[in-house]
C-alpha cells in the first residue's frame, strides 16, 4: 500500500487553467447533461414537434394555408422558453441540492466564467432545438423568408437570454421542488395564456395587449414578423424581451444562493 | 508569519441569535496537518468554509496563504483545494466528466483518470453521480479537492460514510499530502483520525477552543497524567477508598458506571483499587491503566462524548 502514491504526486503546482479551454470544458459538459437527461428532452424536444406536427395537421385553429408556417414561429418561441427558461431553472434548482455551485466556486473556474460557460450551454441547446424543428418542419413544407430567418437568430438569442435571466432567478433562490413546481406552472400557463399557442389579437379585450408585454408573446410576436411577415420585428419586441432579461439578471445576482 | 498556511484568530460568526463560532483562533503551519477535532455542531464546517471564502465572518482576523478570503477570494481559489462536506456535482454527470471538468479549470492538474483508478472509483468511472454510493461521492469529492496540485487543501469530514479500508486509504492519502509538502486541514469527529494523521489537534466545542496541540502534548504521558478507569455499577461512595490512596489522586465519575482515576498511579494504587472492590463485593470492569486518549481529553473538557 506504501506505493500507492509515489512520493512527487501531489507536489504543490497551482494555477488557473486556460480561458478557453475551461469554457469549452464547461459549456460542454452541461449541454451535454442536458442532451443526456429524458425530463429535459421532452420538455425542449419531443413537446414542442408534437405540438408543431400536431397544430399543423389537425385543424382545431384556425390559420392561414400554409398552415406550417404559422406554426413554426410559435413553436419556435416555446422551445427557446422551455429550455432556457423552465429547463435551466430546474436544472439549476437540483445542480444547487446537489452542491455543483459550491463545487466549481472552489475551483479556479471564475465567476464571470461560471455564467458564460452556463450561457453558451444554454445556446447551445436551444441551436440544437431549432436545428430538429426547422428540419421537421421544412419537411412539412416550412418556407421562411430568408431575412426573417436572420432576424430570427437575433431573437433567438436575446430570447434564450432573456428566458435564460429569469430561469436563473427562479432556480436561483428557491428550493429544488418548489423550482420544479412553479417552472412548470408558469410554463403552461405562458404556453396557453402567454401569446404562443392563442395569439394575443384573438383574445378578449386589453388582454392581448397585457400579453405583448410578456417575454413569451413579444418573442412569439417577433418571430411572427421575421418569419410570416418577412418584416422586422418592430422594437417593442426587443424592448420587452431586454427589460425582462436585465430586470431579472439584476435580481438574481442579490438571490442566487450556491446551495 | 509567511510560513503559516492559515491564521485565524478570535474568528466570530453568528446565525441570527445562535453564535456558531465565537472567537475561535487556529495557526496551520505550511506543510503540516491541522485536524480541527469537535462533535456535530461545534462550528467545524462554519470555520472552514469561512476560509475557504464560502462564508462572510462577523468578527475577527483570518489569513489563507496570506490572503484574506472574504476579499481575496479569485486569488486564493487557483491555490487551495476543497473537499466540502457532502460532495458536490451535477446529479447526473458520469464521475469521470465531473473530474475533468474540475481537472480543465487548473493550469497542470493531475492526470484525472490515474487519480480515479487510484481512488477505486475505475468501475464507477461512467455512472452518474446520483447513482454513486455514499462512499464513491466521497472519494471523488476528494479527487476534485487535490486534481489542481493545490498547496492548501481543505478536507471536510473526509472519512464520514467510508468503509474502513476507504477511510485507510484516504488517511494513507493525507500523509502523502503531507510528505509532499501539501497543507492539510481536515475536521472529523473521529478521535483516532485525529491522533492518526494531524501535527496539531484543535478541540472545538460550541464555537470555541478548549483544547490546542499536537497530540502528544494532549495526550502528554506525564506520570501525573497517568490514569486508571474501571466500570462498575453506578454510584459506588468511593470515600473510603479515597482515604485508602496517596493524597495526590482523584477520583471521580465522570459518567454513570464509569470511574476515573488520575495521579500518579503506581502497583500500589492498582491494588488499593481491587482490594477496595472486593471488599465491596463489586467487579471492577474493563480496568484500564493507561496515558490520556484524545477522546479522555476531550471528555475531560466538555463533559461529553464525541460520538
Amino acid at each position: 500500500m506504501t506505493t500507492t502514491f509515489p512520493a512527487g504526486t501531489f507536489t504543490p503546482a497551482p494555477g488557473r487553467g486556460r480561458v478557453g479551454r475551461m469554457l469549452v470544458v464547461h459549456a460542454r459538459t452541461e449541454a451535454m447533461l442536458t442532451l443526456r437527461n429524458s425530463e429535459q428532452i421532452l420538455l425542449t424536444l419531443l413537446i414542442p414537434v408534437l405540438l408543431l406536427v400536431g397544430l399543423t395537421v389537425l385543424g382545431f385553429f384556425p390559420l392561414p394555408e400554409p398552415r406550417v408556417d404559422s406554426v413554426v414561429p410559435r413553436v419556435f418561441a416555446l422551445a427557446v422558453m422551455s429550455s432556457a427558461f423552465t429547463g435551466q431553472a430546474i436544472a439549476l434548482g437540483f445542480d444547487r441540492r446537489y452542491g455543483v455551485l459550491k463545487r466549481l466556486a472552489a475551483t479556479a473556474l471564475p465567476r464571470w466564467l461560471l455564467v458564460s460557460g452556463r450561457t453558451v450551454a444554454g445556446l447551445v441547446v436551444v441551436a440544437v432545438q431549432l436545428l430538429v424543428l426547422g428540419v421537421v418542419a421544412a419537411v412539412m413544407g416550412w418556407s421562411p423568408d430568408p431575412v426573417g430567418l436572420a432576424w430570427t437568430v437575433l431573437l433567438v438569442l436575446v430570447g434564450t437570454l432573456s428566458f435564460g435571466a429569469l430561469g436563473v432567478l427562479l432556480g436561483g433562490a428557491l428550493k429544488a421542488e418548489v423550482v420544479l413546481a412553479l417552472a412548470n406552472i408558469v410554463w403552461f400557463v405562458l404556453l396557453l395564456g402567454g401569446g404562443i399557442v392563442v395569439p394575443p389579437d384573438s383574445m378578449p379585450g386589453a388582454l392581448g395587449d397585457v400579453v405583448m408585454l410578456l417575454p413569451s408573446g413579444a418573442l412569439t410576436d417577433g418571430m411572427h414578423t421575421a418569419l410570416v411577415d418577412g418584416a422586422v420585428p418592430g422594437w417593442p419586441v426587443f424592448a420587452v424581451l431586454v427589460g425582462w432579461g436585465a430586470v431579472a439578471a439584476l435580481v438574481a445576482t442579490r438571490t442566487t444562493k450556491l446551495s | 508569519m509567511s510560513e503559516s498556511a492559515v491564521e485565524v484568530s478570535g474568528l466570530v460568526k453568528r446565525f441570527g441569535a445562535t453564535t456558531a463560532v465565537d472567537g475561535l483562533s487556529l495557526r496551520l503551519a505550511r506543510g503540516q496537518v491541522l485536524a480541527l477535532l469537535g462533535p456535530n455542531g461545534a462550528g467545524k464546517t462554519t470555520t472552514v468554509e469561512i476560509c475557504e471564502g464560502f462564508q462572510r465572518r462577523d468578527g475577527g482576523a483570518v489569513r489563507v496563504l496570506g490572503l484574506d478570503p472574504a476579499t481575496d477570494h479569485e486569488r486564493l481559489r487557483p491555490r487551495i483545494g476543497v473537499m466540502p462536506q457532502g460532495g458536490g456535482a451535477y446529479p447526473g454527470v458520469r464521475a469521470e466528466e465531473m473530474l475533468a471538468l474540475v481537472a480543465a479549470c487548473a493550469a497542470d492538474p493531475i492526470d484525472p483518470a490515474w487519480l480515479i483508478d487510484v481512488l477505486g472509483l475505475g468501475s464507477a468511472r461512467r455512472t452518474p453521480y446520483k447513482r454513486l454510493s455514499g462512499g464513491q461521492q466521497q472519494r471523488l469529492s476528494l479527487a476534485c479537492a487535490l486534481v489542481g496540485r493545490p498547496e492548501l487543501v481543505f478536507l471536510d469530514e473526509p472519512t464520514a460514510g467510508l468503509d474502513p479500508q476507504a477511510r485507510r486509504l484516504v488517511w494513507e492519502l493525507v500523509r502523502a499530502l503531507r510528505t509532499d509538502g501539501v497543507s492539510v486541514l481536515l475536521t472529523t469527529h473521529v478521535m483516532e483520525e485525529a491522533e492518526e494523521l494531524a501535527d496539531h489537534v484543535v478541540i472545538v466545542d460550541r464555537g470555541r477552543v478548549v483544547a490546542d496541540g499536537s497530540p502528544s502534548q494532549l495526550t502528554a504521558e506525564q506520570p501525573e497524567a497517568a490514569q486508571l478507569r474501571f466500570r462498575a455499577r453506578p454510584g459506588l461512595d468511593l470515600s473510603g477508598l479515597c482515604t485508602a490512596l496517596p493524597a495526590d489522586c482523584r477520583l471521580q465519575e465522570p459518567t454513570p458506571g464509569a470511574y476515573l482515576l488520575t495521579g500518579r498511579v503506581d502497583p500500589q494504587v492498582v491494588s488499593a483499587v481491587t482490594a477496595w472492590c472486593a471488599q465491596q463485593g463489586v467487579l471492577a470492569e474493563e480496568l484500564h491503566v493507561g496515558r490520556r486518549s484524545l477522546e479522555d481529553v476531550f471528555l475531560e473538557l466538555t463533559g461529553k462524548e464525541l460520538r
